[in-house]
Protein backbone atom coordinates (compact mmCIF):
# COMPACT_ATOMS: atom_id res chain seq x y z
CA UNK A 1 0.00 0.00 0.00
CA UNK A 2 1.12 3.87 -0.78
CA UNK A 3 0.89 6.44 2.09
CA UNK A 4 -1.15 9.58 0.35
CA UNK A 5 -2.08 11.63 3.17
CA UNK A 6 -2.76 12.49 6.95
CA UNK A 7 -6.46 12.97 7.27
CA UNK A 8 -6.38 13.88 11.10
CA UNK A 9 -3.54 14.64 13.16
CA UNK A 10 -2.86 13.84 17.28
CA UNK A 11 -4.75 17.51 17.95
CA UNK A 12 -7.24 17.50 15.28
CA UNK A 13 -8.05 14.46 16.60
CA UNK A 14 -8.54 15.00 20.23
CA UNK A 15 -10.83 18.09 19.06
CA UNK A 16 -13.08 16.14 17.16
CA UNK A 17 -13.64 13.71 19.88
CA UNK A 18 -14.26 16.56 22.14
CA UNK A 19 -17.17 18.31 19.72
CA UNK A 20 -18.47 14.80 19.27
CA UNK A 21 -18.80 14.39 23.37
CA UNK A 22 -20.55 17.61 23.56
CA UNK A 23 -23.02 16.64 20.79
CA UNK A 24 -23.65 13.71 22.28
CA UNK A 25 -24.46 16.00 25.48
CA UNK A 26 -26.38 17.97 23.65
CA UNK A 27 -28.55 15.59 21.85
CA UNK A 28 -29.29 13.51 24.74
CA UNK A 29 -30.11 16.74 26.83
CA UNK A 30 -28.12 15.23 29.16
CA UNK A 31 -26.14 12.47 30.49
CA UNK A 32 -29.32 10.52 32.36
CA UNK A 33 -29.34 7.19 30.70
CA UNK A 34 -27.06 7.72 28.09
CA UNK A 35 -23.84 4.99 27.69
CA UNK A 36 -21.22 4.04 25.28
CA UNK A 37 -20.57 1.54 23.03
CA UNK A 38 -17.10 0.90 21.38
CA UNK A 39 -16.91 -1.84 19.03
CA UNK A 40 -13.67 -4.38 18.95
CA UNK A 41 -11.01 -2.73 18.16
CA UNK A 42 -10.40 1.00 17.80
CA UNK A 43 -13.97 1.61 19.08
CA UNK A 44 -13.79 1.07 22.77
CA UNK A 45 -10.48 3.33 23.49
CA UNK A 46 -12.61 5.96 21.24
CA UNK A 47 -15.72 5.16 23.40
CA UNK A 48 -13.53 5.69 26.18
CA UNK A 49 -12.43 8.91 25.09
CA UNK A 50 -15.60 10.12 24.55
CA UNK A 51 -16.73 8.85 28.21
CA UNK A 52 -13.47 10.76 29.75
CA UNK A 53 -14.69 14.23 28.19
CA UNK A 54 -17.99 13.51 28.82
CA UNK A 55 -17.38 13.31 32.61
CA UNK A 56 -15.28 16.14 32.59
CA UNK A 57 -17.73 18.77 31.35
CA UNK A 58 -20.79 16.80 32.83
CA UNK A 59 -18.90 16.22 35.92
CA UNK A 60 -20.88 12.65 35.60
CA UNK A 61 -19.18 9.29 34.89
CA UNK A 62 -20.79 7.64 32.19
CA UNK A 63 -20.64 3.92 31.73
CA UNK A 64 -19.13 2.00 28.67
CA UNK A 65 -19.47 -1.40 26.96
CA UNK A 66 -17.73 -3.42 25.29
CA UNK A 67 -18.90 -4.83 22.24
CA UNK A 68 -17.78 -7.50 19.65
CA UNK A 69 -19.82 -8.24 16.43
CA UNK A 70 -17.51 -10.99 14.73
CA UNK A 71 -20.34 -13.77 15.81
CA UNK A 72 -22.97 -11.61 14.19
CA UNK A 73 -21.01 -10.83 10.66
CA UNK A 74 -23.48 -11.69 7.52
CA UNK A 75 -20.56 -13.13 5.62
CA UNK A 76 -19.34 -15.75 8.59
CA UNK A 77 -19.87 -18.51 6.36
CA UNK A 78 -18.34 -17.28 3.00
CA UNK A 79 -15.16 -15.84 4.16
CA UNK A 80 -11.56 -17.91 3.55
CA UNK A 81 -10.80 -17.23 7.16
CA UNK A 82 -11.38 -17.56 10.67
CA UNK A 83 -11.94 -14.29 12.72
CA UNK A 84 -10.81 -13.95 16.17
CA UNK A 85 -13.61 -13.39 18.38
CA UNK A 86 -13.55 -11.13 21.23
CA UNK A 87 -14.63 -10.43 24.32
CA UNK A 88 -17.86 -8.33 24.59
CA UNK A 89 -18.51 -6.72 27.84
CA UNK A 90 -21.53 -4.76 29.07
CA UNK A 91 -21.60 -3.97 32.57
CA UNK A 92 -25.03 -2.36 32.80
CA UNK A 93 -28.40 -2.91 31.36
CA UNK A 94 -29.19 -1.79 27.82
CA UNK A 95 -32.93 -1.79 28.98
CA UNK A 96 -34.15 2.04 28.42
CA UNK A 97 -30.96 3.54 27.88
CA UNK A 98 -29.45 5.88 25.30
CA UNK A 99 -26.73 4.35 23.76
CA UNK A 100 -23.92 5.46 21.85
CA UNK A 101 -22.07 3.34 19.51
CA UNK A 102 -18.83 3.81 18.53
CA UNK A 103 -16.45 3.07 15.83
CA UNK A 104 -13.28 4.27 14.00
CA UNK A 105 -14.39 4.38 10.43
CA UNK A 106 -18.09 3.98 8.95
CA UNK A 107 -17.68 2.26 5.56
CA UNK A 108 -20.26 -0.39 4.12
CA UNK A 109 -22.30 -0.33 7.58
CA UNK A 110 -21.96 -3.80 7.64
CA UNK A 111 -20.26 -3.68 10.53
CA UNK A 112 -23.09 -1.04 12.04
CA UNK A 113 -25.80 -3.25 10.98
CA UNK A 114 -23.73 -6.47 13.09
CA UNK A 115 -23.70 -3.98 16.46
CA UNK A 116 -27.00 -3.24 16.02
CA UNK A 117 -28.46 -6.84 16.20
CA UNK A 118 -25.72 -7.48 18.69
CA UNK A 119 -26.94 -4.80 20.79
CA UNK A 120 -30.45 -6.44 20.56
CA UNK A 121 -29.72 -9.45 21.35
CA UNK A 122 -28.18 -8.22 25.01
CA UNK A 123 -31.14 -5.51 25.85
CA UNK A 124 -33.93 -2.79 24.75
CA UNK A 125 -32.36 0.15 24.47
CA UNK A 126 -34.12 3.39 24.25
CA UNK A 127 -32.52 4.65 21.19
CA UNK A 128 -29.00 4.08 19.74
CA UNK A 129 -26.99 6.64 18.12
CA UNK A 130 -23.86 6.37 16.11
CA UNK A 131 -20.34 8.10 16.65
CA UNK A 132 -17.37 7.58 14.22
CA UNK A 133 -14.75 9.78 14.47
CA UNK A 134 -14.32 9.13 10.14
CA UNK A 135 -17.59 8.44 7.36
CA UNK A 136 -15.59 7.07 4.17
CA UNK A 137 -18.29 6.66 2.04
CA UNK A 138 -20.01 3.90 0.07
CA UNK A 139 -22.68 2.80 2.38
CA UNK A 140 -24.41 -0.96 0.92
CA UNK A 141 -26.74 -0.54 3.85
CA UNK A 142 -29.29 2.17 5.02
CA UNK A 143 -27.28 3.58 7.78
CA UNK A 144 -25.99 6.81 8.58
CA UNK A 145 -23.79 8.74 11.52
CA UNK A 146 -25.62 10.56 14.49
CA UNK A 147 -21.82 11.85 15.08
CA UNK A 148 -18.96 12.43 12.54
CA UNK A 149 -15.23 13.36 13.34
CA UNK A 150 -14.56 13.82 9.34
CA UNK A 151 -16.27 13.27 6.57
CA UNK A 152 -14.19 12.06 4.08
CA UNK A 153 -14.59 10.94 0.12
CA UNK A 154 -12.69 7.86 -0.68
CA UNK A 155 -12.23 5.73 -3.67
CA UNK A 156 -13.27 1.75 -3.00
CA UNK A 157 -9.23 1.40 -3.58
CA UNK A 158 -8.09 3.78 -0.67
CA UNK A 159 -7.85 2.31 3.01
CA UNK A 160 -8.47 4.89 5.94
CA UNK A 161 -6.01 4.14 8.63
CA UNK A 162 -6.88 5.02 12.41
CA UNK A 163 -4.43 4.93 14.64
CA UNK A 164 -4.91 5.46 18.52
CA UNK A 165 -2.14 5.42 21.55
CA UNK A 166 -4.04 2.78 23.14
CA UNK A 167 -3.43 0.61 20.50
CA UNK A 168 -1.22 1.58 17.62
CA UNK A 169 1.21 4.08 20.25
CA UNK A 170 0.20 7.33 18.54
CA UNK A 171 -2.78 9.31 17.09
CA UNK A 172 -3.18 9.78 13.76
CA UNK A 173 -5.76 9.25 10.82
CA UNK A 174 -4.27 8.42 7.53
CA UNK A 175 -5.36 7.33 3.86
CA UNK A 176 -3.51 4.86 2.05
CA UNK A 177 -3.87 3.18 -1.31
CA UNK A 178 -4.32 -0.19 -2.02
CA UNK A 179 -1.65 -1.62 -4.78
CA UNK A 180 -3.29 -2.31 -8.10
CA UNK A 181 -2.73 -6.19 -8.32
CA UNK B 1 -7.61 -27.98 12.14
CA UNK B 2 -10.01 -29.77 9.65
CA UNK B 3 -11.47 -32.56 12.05
CA UNK B 4 -11.39 -33.02 15.61
CA UNK B 5 -10.23 -36.49 16.37
CA UNK B 6 -7.97 -36.31 18.91
CA UNK B 7 -5.05 -34.10 19.94
CA UNK B 8 -2.15 -35.75 17.85
CA UNK B 9 -0.66 -32.62 16.13
CA UNK B 10 -1.84 -29.87 18.47
CA UNK B 11 -0.13 -26.58 19.61
CA UNK B 12 -0.71 -25.12 22.57
CA UNK B 13 -1.56 -22.03 20.85
CA UNK B 14 -4.18 -23.74 19.22
CA UNK B 15 -6.02 -25.03 22.13
CA UNK B 16 -4.99 -21.66 23.66
CA UNK B 17 -6.83 -20.07 20.91
CA UNK B 18 -9.96 -22.73 21.32
CA UNK B 19 -10.08 -21.91 25.08
CA UNK B 20 -10.12 -18.15 23.87
CA UNK B 21 -13.09 -18.45 21.97
CA UNK B 22 -14.70 -20.86 24.35
CA UNK B 23 -14.88 -17.95 27.25
CA UNK B 24 -16.72 -15.66 25.21
CA UNK B 25 -18.90 -18.47 24.12
CA UNK B 26 -19.30 -18.75 27.27
CA UNK B 27 -20.42 -15.41 27.76
CA UNK B 28 -23.03 -15.79 24.80
CA UNK B 29 -24.68 -18.34 27.38
CA UNK B 30 -25.06 -15.68 29.94
CA UNK B 31 -27.47 -13.38 28.08
CA UNK B 32 -30.89 -12.82 28.19
CA UNK B 33 -31.03 -14.03 24.74
CA UNK B 34 -28.40 -17.36 24.35
CA UNK B 35 -27.97 -17.46 20.88
CA UNK B 36 -26.22 -15.86 17.90
CA UNK B 37 -26.22 -16.14 14.42
CA UNK B 38 -22.66 -17.46 13.30
CA UNK B 39 -23.33 -20.61 11.86
CA UNK B 40 -26.60 -20.16 10.56
CA UNK B 41 -26.63 -21.92 6.86
CA UNK B 42 -24.60 -25.22 8.49
CA UNK B 43 -26.19 -28.35 9.34
CA UNK B 44 -25.03 -30.37 12.21
CA UNK B 45 -25.74 -34.18 12.59
CA UNK B 46 -24.85 -35.85 16.50
CA UNK B 47 -24.31 -39.66 14.62
CA UNK B 48 -24.65 -42.03 17.72
CA UNK B 49 -23.42 -45.55 16.81
CA UNK B 50 -24.11 -45.64 20.91
CA UNK B 51 -26.25 -44.27 23.45
CA UNK B 52 -25.64 -40.95 25.47
CA UNK B 53 -27.41 -38.29 26.52
CA UNK B 54 -24.81 -35.39 28.06
CA UNK B 55 -22.83 -35.22 25.48
CA UNK B 56 -25.36 -35.48 22.27
CA UNK B 57 -27.65 -32.33 24.10
CA UNK B 58 -24.55 -30.46 24.91
CA UNK B 59 -23.48 -30.58 21.31
CA UNK B 60 -27.42 -30.20 19.77
CA UNK B 61 -27.14 -27.21 22.45
CA UNK B 62 -24.26 -26.07 21.01
CA UNK B 63 -24.90 -25.63 17.15
CA UNK B 64 -28.56 -24.35 18.10
CA UNK B 65 -27.33 -21.47 20.47
CA UNK B 66 -24.90 -21.06 17.24
CA UNK B 67 -27.83 -20.93 14.70
CA UNK B 68 -26.84 -24.28 13.07
CA UNK B 69 -29.62 -26.68 11.70
CA UNK B 70 -29.53 -29.93 13.72
CA UNK B 71 -29.98 -33.60 12.32
CA UNK B 72 -30.23 -36.25 15.47
CA UNK B 73 -29.26 -39.73 14.17
CA UNK B 74 -29.69 -42.55 16.89
CA UNK B 75 -28.41 -45.89 15.54
CA UNK B 76 -31.00 -47.47 17.32
CA UNK B 77 -33.93 -46.32 15.12
CA UNK B 78 -31.84 -45.95 11.69
CA UNK B 79 -31.42 -47.79 9.11
CA UNK B 80 -28.35 -49.49 10.26
CA UNK B 81 -30.94 -51.68 11.83
CA UNK B 82 -32.00 -52.38 8.16
CA UNK B 83 -28.09 -53.31 7.56
CA UNK B 84 -26.78 -49.78 5.73
CA UNK B 85 -23.08 -49.61 6.42
CA UNK B 86 -21.70 -46.76 8.72
CA UNK B 87 -20.51 -45.31 5.56
CA UNK B 88 -23.71 -45.69 3.53
CA UNK B 89 -25.59 -43.72 6.39
CA UNK B 90 -22.88 -40.84 6.67
CA UNK B 91 -23.11 -40.36 2.38
CA UNK B 92 -26.75 -40.31 2.84
CA UNK B 93 -26.71 -37.34 5.56
CA UNK B 94 -23.72 -36.00 3.17
CA UNK B 95 -25.98 -35.84 0.38
CA UNK B 96 -28.57 -34.07 2.47
CA UNK B 97 -26.05 -31.36 2.84
CA UNK B 98 -24.54 -31.97 6.35
CA UNK B 99 -21.73 -30.30 7.19
CA UNK B 100 -20.83 -31.65 10.23
CA UNK B 101 -20.65 -34.74 11.90
CA UNK B 102 -19.97 -35.53 15.77
CA UNK B 103 -19.51 -38.98 15.91
CA UNK B 104 -20.26 -41.20 18.75
CA UNK B 105 -19.17 -44.72 18.39
CA UNK B 106 -18.46 -47.84 20.68
CA UNK B 107 -15.74 -48.81 18.70
CA UNK B 108 -12.60 -46.99 18.50
CA UNK B 109 -11.54 -45.27 15.21
CA UNK B 110 -15.01 -44.57 13.83
CA UNK B 111 -14.33 -41.26 13.52
CA UNK B 112 -10.93 -41.45 12.22
CA UNK B 113 -12.63 -43.55 9.16
CA UNK B 114 -15.38 -41.13 8.63
CA UNK B 115 -13.13 -38.57 8.22
CA UNK B 116 -11.92 -40.43 5.07
CA UNK B 117 -15.63 -41.10 3.65
CA UNK B 118 -17.17 -37.30 3.98
CA UNK B 119 -15.88 -34.28 2.73
CA UNK B 120 -17.30 -32.28 6.09
CA UNK B 121 -16.01 -31.80 9.15
CA UNK B 122 -15.91 -34.71 11.80
CA UNK B 123 -15.94 -34.32 15.39
CA UNK B 124 -14.92 -37.09 17.82
CA UNK B 125 -18.27 -37.50 20.39
CA UNK B 126 -16.24 -40.44 21.83
CA UNK B 127 -14.95 -43.66 20.33
CA UNK B 128 -14.25 -46.74 22.20
CA UNK B 129 -11.58 -46.68 24.72
CA UNK B 130 -9.37 -44.16 22.51
CA UNK B 131 -10.78 -40.56 22.57
CA UNK B 132 -13.57 -37.91 23.40
CA UNK B 133 -11.15 -34.43 22.83
CA UNK B 134 -13.93 -32.13 23.58
CA UNK B 135 -14.23 -33.91 27.03
CA UNK B 136 -10.99 -33.29 27.79
CA UNK B 137 -11.20 -29.65 26.41
CA UNK B 138 -14.18 -28.78 28.71
CA UNK B 139 -12.32 -29.89 31.42
CA UNK B 140 -9.07 -28.04 30.32
CA UNK B 141 -11.07 -25.18 30.10
CA UNK B 142 -13.12 -25.74 33.58
CA UNK B 143 -9.63 -26.44 35.33
CA UNK B 144 -8.04 -23.14 34.02
CA UNK B 145 -11.18 -21.29 35.41
CA UNK B 146 -10.80 -22.54 38.50
CA UNK B 147 -6.94 -22.78 38.58
CA UNK B 148 -6.05 -19.61 36.26
CA UNK B 149 -2.69 -21.42 34.91
CA UNK B 150 -2.26 -24.97 34.48
CA UNK B 151 1.70 -24.45 33.84
CA UNK B 152 3.81 -26.42 36.76
CA UNK B 153 0.12 -28.16 37.93
CA UNK B 154 -0.53 -31.61 39.56
CA UNK B 155 -3.94 -33.01 37.74
CA UNK B 156 -4.40 -36.66 39.44
CA UNK B 157 -6.83 -38.56 37.30
CA UNK B 158 -8.92 -41.68 40.05
CA UNK B 159 -10.50 -44.26 38.30
CA UNK B 160 -10.59 -47.20 35.73
CA UNK B 161 -7.62 -45.55 33.14
CA UNK B 162 -7.75 -48.70 31.61
CA UNK B 163 -11.26 -48.40 29.68
CA UNK B 164 -11.36 -44.49 29.70
CA UNK B 165 -11.10 -42.53 26.93
CA UNK B 166 -11.09 -39.11 28.95
CA UNK B 167 -8.00 -39.98 30.70
CA UNK B 168 -6.60 -40.86 27.30
CA UNK B 169 -7.66 -37.50 25.95
CA UNK B 170 -6.46 -35.61 29.18
CA UNK B 171 -3.79 -37.25 29.43
CA UNK B 172 -3.38 -36.03 25.56
CA UNK B 173 -4.41 -32.88 26.28
CA UNK B 174 -3.83 -31.46 29.89
CA UNK B 175 0.31 -31.45 29.12
CA UNK B 176 0.31 -29.21 26.32
CA UNK B 177 -0.63 -26.91 29.03
CA UNK B 178 1.84 -27.55 31.03
CA UNK B 179 -0.48 -29.80 33.71
CA UNK B 180 1.84 -32.97 35.13
CA UNK B 181 -1.20 -36.03 34.82
CA UNK B 182 -0.83 -38.85 37.34
CA UNK B 183 -3.83 -41.64 37.32
CA UNK B 184 -3.87 -43.84 39.79
CA UNK B 185 -6.81 -46.87 39.38
CA UNK B 186 -6.75 -50.51 40.59
CA UNK B 187 -3.86 -52.78 38.67
CA UNK B 188 -6.21 -54.49 36.69
CA UNK B 189 -7.40 -51.32 35.40
CA UNK B 190 -4.19 -49.49 34.73
CA UNK B 191 -3.04 -50.02 31.66
CA UNK B 192 0.82 -50.68 30.51
CA UNK B 193 1.81 -47.11 29.98
CA UNK B 194 -0.39 -43.80 28.94
CA UNK B 195 1.86 -41.49 27.47
CA UNK B 196 1.20 -38.41 28.72
CA UNK B 197 0.43 -39.62 32.22
CA UNK B 198 2.11 -41.12 35.68
CA UNK B 199 0.54 -44.64 36.47
CA UNK B 200 0.21 -45.76 39.68
CA UNK B 201 -1.88 -48.25 41.49
CA UNK B 202 -1.21 -46.15 44.82
CA UNK B 203 -4.05 -43.57 45.48
CA UNK B 204 -2.53 -41.58 48.01
CA UNK B 205 0.69 -40.97 45.84
CA UNK B 206 -1.17 -39.70 42.63
CA UNK B 207 -3.17 -37.44 45.35
CA UNK B 208 -0.21 -36.04 47.12
CA UNK B 209 -0.27 -32.21 46.44
CA UNK B 210 -2.31 -32.42 43.74
CA UNK B 211 -4.01 -29.11 42.09
CA UNK B 212 -7.27 -30.93 41.26
CA UNK B 213 -8.49 -34.20 41.07
CA UNK B 214 -10.51 -35.94 38.22
CA UNK B 215 -12.66 -38.83 39.90
CA UNK B 216 -13.78 -41.11 36.86
CA UNK B 217 -16.72 -43.25 36.54
CA UNK B 218 -16.84 -46.92 37.23
CA UNK B 219 -18.20 -49.22 34.87
CA UNK B 220 -20.97 -51.83 35.74
CA UNK B 221 -19.69 -54.31 33.09
CA UNK B 222 -16.11 -54.14 34.65
CA UNK B 223 -17.74 -55.64 37.92
CA UNK B 224 -19.18 -58.19 35.86
CA UNK B 225 -16.44 -58.95 33.98
CA UNK B 226 -14.12 -59.76 37.35
CA UNK B 227 -12.01 -57.00 36.65
CA UNK B 228 -12.37 -55.76 40.10
CA UNK B 229 -15.07 -55.97 43.02
CA UNK B 230 -17.18 -53.24 44.21
CA UNK B 231 -16.25 -53.46 48.32
CA UNK B 232 -12.82 -53.69 46.93
CA UNK B 233 -12.92 -50.51 44.88
CA UNK B 234 -14.59 -48.64 47.27
CA UNK B 235 -12.58 -49.52 50.46
CA UNK B 236 -9.09 -48.68 48.25
CA UNK B 237 -9.69 -46.30 45.97
CA UNK B 238 -12.85 -44.42 46.31
CA UNK B 239 -11.84 -40.15 46.37
CA UNK B 240 -13.43 -39.47 50.32
CA UNK B 241 -12.67 -36.41 52.47
CA UNK B 242 -9.93 -38.24 54.35
CA UNK B 243 -8.14 -39.11 50.88
CA UNK B 244 -8.61 -35.84 49.42
CA UNK B 245 -6.95 -34.11 52.74
CA UNK B 246 -3.86 -35.11 50.38
CA UNK B 247 -4.40 -33.04 47.85
CA UNK B 248 -3.85 -29.94 47.83
CA UNK B 249 -6.59 -27.85 50.42
CA UNK B 250 -8.48 -25.76 47.38
CA UNK B 251 -8.09 -28.68 44.95
CA UNK B 252 -11.38 -28.83 42.75
CA UNK B 253 -13.08 -31.96 41.77
CA UNK B 254 -14.01 -32.72 38.58
CA UNK B 255 -16.36 -35.63 37.34
CA UNK B 256 -17.21 -36.66 33.85
CA UNK B 257 -20.77 -37.82 34.54
CA UNK B 258 -22.33 -39.81 34.57
CA UNK B 259 -21.54 -40.16 38.81
CA UNK B 260 -22.00 -43.13 40.56
CA UNK B 261 -22.64 -42.23 43.79
CA UNK B 262 -21.01 -42.84 47.01
CA UNK B 263 -19.35 -45.92 44.58
CA UNK B 264 -15.95 -43.51 42.89
CA UNK B 265 -16.61 -40.94 44.74
CA UNK B 266 -18.54 -39.76 48.27
CA UNK B 267 -21.55 -38.28 47.90
CA UNK B 268 -20.83 -35.67 50.02
CA UNK B 269 -17.72 -34.30 48.00
CA UNK B 270 -19.97 -34.53 44.90
CA UNK B 271 -22.26 -32.04 46.43
CA UNK B 272 -19.47 -29.84 48.40
CA UNK B 273 -18.32 -26.61 47.24
CA UNK B 274 -15.08 -27.86 45.73
CA UNK B 275 -17.19 -29.94 43.31
CA UNK B 276 -17.11 -27.97 39.60
CA UNK B 277 -19.11 -30.97 38.65
CA UNK B 278 -22.65 -28.58 37.53
CA UNK B 279 -19.65 -25.93 36.00
CA UNK B 280 -18.02 -28.88 33.38
CA UNK B 281 -21.74 -29.85 32.02
CA UNK B 282 -22.06 -25.91 31.80
CA UNK B 283 -18.37 -25.22 30.14
CA UNK B 284 -19.35 -27.94 28.01
CA UNK B 285 -21.92 -26.36 25.90
CA UNK B 286 -19.57 -23.47 25.30
CA UNK B 287 -16.33 -25.38 24.55
CA UNK B 288 -18.36 -27.13 21.92
CA UNK B 289 -20.08 -24.21 20.40
CA UNK B 290 -16.33 -23.27 20.31
CA UNK B 291 -15.04 -26.09 18.41
CA UNK B 292 -17.93 -26.08 16.41
CA UNK B 293 -17.06 -22.01 15.27
CA UNK B 294 -13.20 -23.16 14.67
CA UNK B 295 -13.93 -25.95 12.13
CA UNK B 296 -16.87 -24.73 10.50
CA UNK B 297 -16.26 -20.77 9.73
CA UNK B 298 -13.85 -20.18 7.15
CA UNK B 299 -13.85 -23.80 6.04
CA UNK B 300 -13.89 -24.18 2.15
CA UNK B 301 -17.66 -25.70 1.41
Amino acid sequence: MRFKAELLNAEEMRRALYRIAHEIVEANKGVEGLALVGIHTRGIPLARRLARFIGEFEGKEVPVGLLDITLYRDDLSEIGHRPQVRETRIPFDLTGKAIVLVDDVLYTGRTVRAALDALMDLGRPRRIYLAVLVDRGHRELPIRADFVGKNVPTARSEVVKVKVAEVDGEDRVELWEKEAP
Amino acid sequence: MRHLLDFQGWTKQEVESLLDTAKVMREVLERPIKKVPALQGFAVATVFFEPSTRTRTSFELAARRMSADVVSFAAQTSSLQKGESYKDTLLTLEAMGVDAYVIRADAAGVPHQAARWVKGVVINGGDGQRAHPTQALLDAYTLLEALGSLEGRKIAIVGDILHSRVARSNAELLPLLGAEVFCAGPPSLLPQSLPGARLTPNLEEALEGADAVMVLRLQRERMEGGLIHLEDYIARYQVTEKRLARAKPTAPLLHPGPMNRDVELAGTLADSSRSLITQQVQNGVAVRMAVLYHLLVGRER
